[in-house]
């Protein structure tokens, strides 16, 4: 099999040396943190067996796609509408950004402090190890933070197929007609890209199918509220991360089934951890396959996390796009409305983020915030120090972490990840 | 029954024993050195005790090696200092390579604390290699230091460029005291910056073997108009916090 695979690759133009060492680290990686955890819920190992097929059998089953026409859209945001796309019988997939790799590389290209989501998105594609990256016939950028929009001036020349999809930085009229502007010249793109048409019924079609797969993940939350959790964070956010990955349908009905074995689990009272774990709410940057370190840290010092606060958990996957629409036309209205609602800390002011976080603290039983910002990430830096002040008013236990992919800080936030969770006793 | 609490720091080994009533039976300590591990069992085997809880940043080792319980250091300092001065609200912890200000709620548990994250600036790894570089000891580098005549500005922080610009000001041929002044007052900025984020009011307790340097004890109790208090053997704080945990819980 892996024969084949690698036929794949290379075909695919990877680096295979550099994609076996990808390869390695991201398996022993995926052991240490994932498969070393106890009483884990037998429905993971559907989620075990599509890391273990990342660049596998996904790969595998996205180029048969391909070879009966169906195109393959990638993008790195969640403001990238994925109902479009499916109505346009195309394929949306996240793109790689989660690990540092070939960094002397990615630094002739941008400055030292870009935040290490951006190193790695440019990381994957020089060191060509990212096989999603390259099987997609379009790449969507979004000005979202003045890095990305910036770094995706300097993608551009490195691959031939990247749309850049303006966003609002506001939450007024003017914003609202922009992003639906944008939406409407996205569906325009895809339609001339796919030749194929966006029909009411396909439309429709597809937002049904986003949203089954965002109230299967809400399905997944609520059974976190529970005290012992039924599940790990880190388990939880693998689903919330396999979200940009899978077939649509299939990962439905794969988290479907683990909430069915997690309801069991509540029912009977059993969790991963002891009753009265302290718990955790994560908010902040988005956590990208592989991308693990302060989840493993947190839950392996004596903590439980209970929900991300986060575009790659409730944030992304919060709100549903309204379905009753009849024409096109009250569907994209429908669809616009349902994207301008995220929170992300583009925005000024932002303060339903504030809202959201405070709710999700009561909502999920949390004993304390851990806010997660990426080194040079400013948007969710600045606003780290307002949500600090924000919860420490409510005598909300919050402690603002600020790394990045690397391990060098990996004592230090033991120390006081630890220290927080003593505080949280 | 003797309860013990060790403090595996980056430079050197605490290790405190108390009695039933909290009291300190024996304390003694060794250097860290490359070998956290054996340096501990030579320590451990000196004294006798019943029961022991580690702290500091050798904890997790020790943990796995003697199968003990452990805390981490900012409890250890939190118990400790509050069992110095109970009135304490407010701690600065400043060790060999990281520095922590602490704030507490009245009964003693920790409110909130800020903690360096990566470089050893403002430690007592930093003022050991600036003192090295000026040719004077430790224990007399911070009482040099008060007798400066004027206040010299050190404008970085990181040891290896501090350590040049110190090298520059000698060459200069400025005046060693008040060089050894300006590299206090640049630690003392970043300790008052780093117990601003977090200053709470009431009692503040200054913990940690860089708590015995006079000069920086002077320098942030006159950025807060208020004395900092320093208890009879700061180093060991750590250590005495985790012996009485150890006490509490075990």
């Amino acid at each position: 099999m892996s024969e084949v695979y690698r036929f794949m690759w290379a075909e695919l133009g990877l680096d295979l040396e550099a994609h076996d060492v990808l390869i390695g680290v991201l398996g022993k990686t995926y052991r240490d943190i994932y498969l070393s955890q106890e009483k884990r819920p037998e429905g993971m190992n559907y989620f075990d067996f599509v890391m273990s097929e990342v660049h596998g059998l996904r790969i595998k089953e996205l180029l048969e796609e391909k070879q009966i026409g169906r195109k393959i859209i990638g993008s790195y945001c969640v403001f990238v509408p994925e109902e479009i796309v499916l109505a346009a019988n195309a394929t949306l997939v996240g793109l790689c950004s989660g690990a540092d790799f070939a960094m002397e590389e990615v630094e002739r290209l941008l400055p030292r402090n870009t935040c290490a989501l951006i190193k790695s998105s440019f990381g994957f594609k020089l060191g060509k190890v990212c096989p999603y990256l390259e099987i997609a016939d379009m790449i969507v950028g979004e000005n979202t933070c003045d890095g990305k929009k910036k770094a995706y001036e300097s993608l551009g020349n490195l691959v031939e197929n990247l749309y850049v999809m303006d966003l609002p930085q506001v939450k007024s009229d003017q914003g609202r007609s922009l992003l639906k502007a944008e939406f409407g010249r996205f569906r325009a793109a895809v339609e001339g890209f796919t030749g194929i048409t966006i029909t009411a019924e396909s439309l429709k079609q597809a937002i049904q199918t986003v949203n089954a797969k965002r109230k299967a993940i809400h399905r997944l939350s609520a059974l976190r509220k529970a005290d012992p959790s039924p599940i790990s964070g880190l388990d939880a956010l693998l689903a919330n991360q396999v979200f940009f990955y899978d077939n649509p349908a299939r990962f439905t009905e794969s988290v479907n089934k683990i909430c069915d074995e997690l309801e069991k689990r509540v029912e009977e009272k059993q969790g991963v951890f002891n009753e009265k774990t302290p718990r955790i709410l994560i908010s902040g940057c988005p956590m990208a396959v592989p991308n693990w370190k302060l989840p493993w840290i947190i839950e392996t010092s004596g903590a439980v996390i209970v929900g991300e606060e986060s575009c790659v958990g409730e944030r992304g996957a919060r709100n549903l796009t309204d379905d009753s629409g009849n024409t096109v036309e009250e569907m994209m209205e429908a669809i616009t409305n349902r994207y301008f609602k995220v929170d992300c800390a583009i925005f000024t002011p932002n303060p339903d983020r504030l809202d959201h976080i405070s709710d999700m603290f009561e909502t999920y039983n949390a004993d304390g915030v851990i806010h997660y910002g990426l080194q040079f990430c400013q948007p969710y830096l600045m606003e780290s120090m307002a949500v600090e002040k924000a919860l420490e008013e409510k005598n909300i236990p919050t402690l603002r972490i600020e790394t990045d992919y690397g391990m060098e800080d990996m004592g230090q936030l033991k120390t006081r990840i630890e220290a927080f969770v003593e505080q949280l006793k | 029954m003797r309860f013990g609490g060790i403090d595996i720091g980056s430079r050197s080994i605490e290790f405190v024993v108390v009695d039933d009533g909290g009291r300190i039976i024996q304390r003694c300590e060794a250097d860290t050195g490359f070998d956290p591990i054996t340096q501990a069992k030579k320590l451990l085997k000196s004294v006798s005790y019943d029961c022991i809880i580690a702290t500091g940043y050798g904890r997790n080792l020790f943990e796995t090696t003697f199968d003990t319980p452990t805390i981490t250091e900012i409890k250890a300092h939190a118990v400790g200092a509050k069992a110095c001065f109970n009135e304490v609200r407010t701690i600065l912890d400043i060790g060999g390579q990281d520095s922590k200000a602490i704030a507490l709620f009245d009964n003693g548990k920790v409110k909130k604390f800020e903690m360096n994250d990566r470089c050893a600036a403002g430690t007592g790894k930093f003022l050991e290699i600036m003192a090295k570089t000026l040719g004077y000891k430790i224990d007399e580098f911070g009482r040099e230091a008060l007798t400066a005549e004027k206040n010299l500005a050190i404008n970085s922080m990181c040891t290896v460029f501090a350590e040049s610009e110190v090298t520059s000001l000698i060459a200069r041929g400025e005046n060693r005291r008040e060089i050894a002044k300006g590299l206090h007052i640049a630690v003392a900025k970043r300790a008052v910056a780093m117990i601003k984020r977090v200053f709470n009011g009431g009692l503040m307790v200054f913990t940690g073997g860089v708590a015995k340097n006079p000069c920086l004890c002077q320098l942030i109790s006159e950025a807060f108009g208020m004395k900092i208090h320093v208890p009879e053997a700061p180093h060991f704080v750590g250590a005495y916090g985790a012996a009485l945990l150890a006490r509490d819980t075990l």
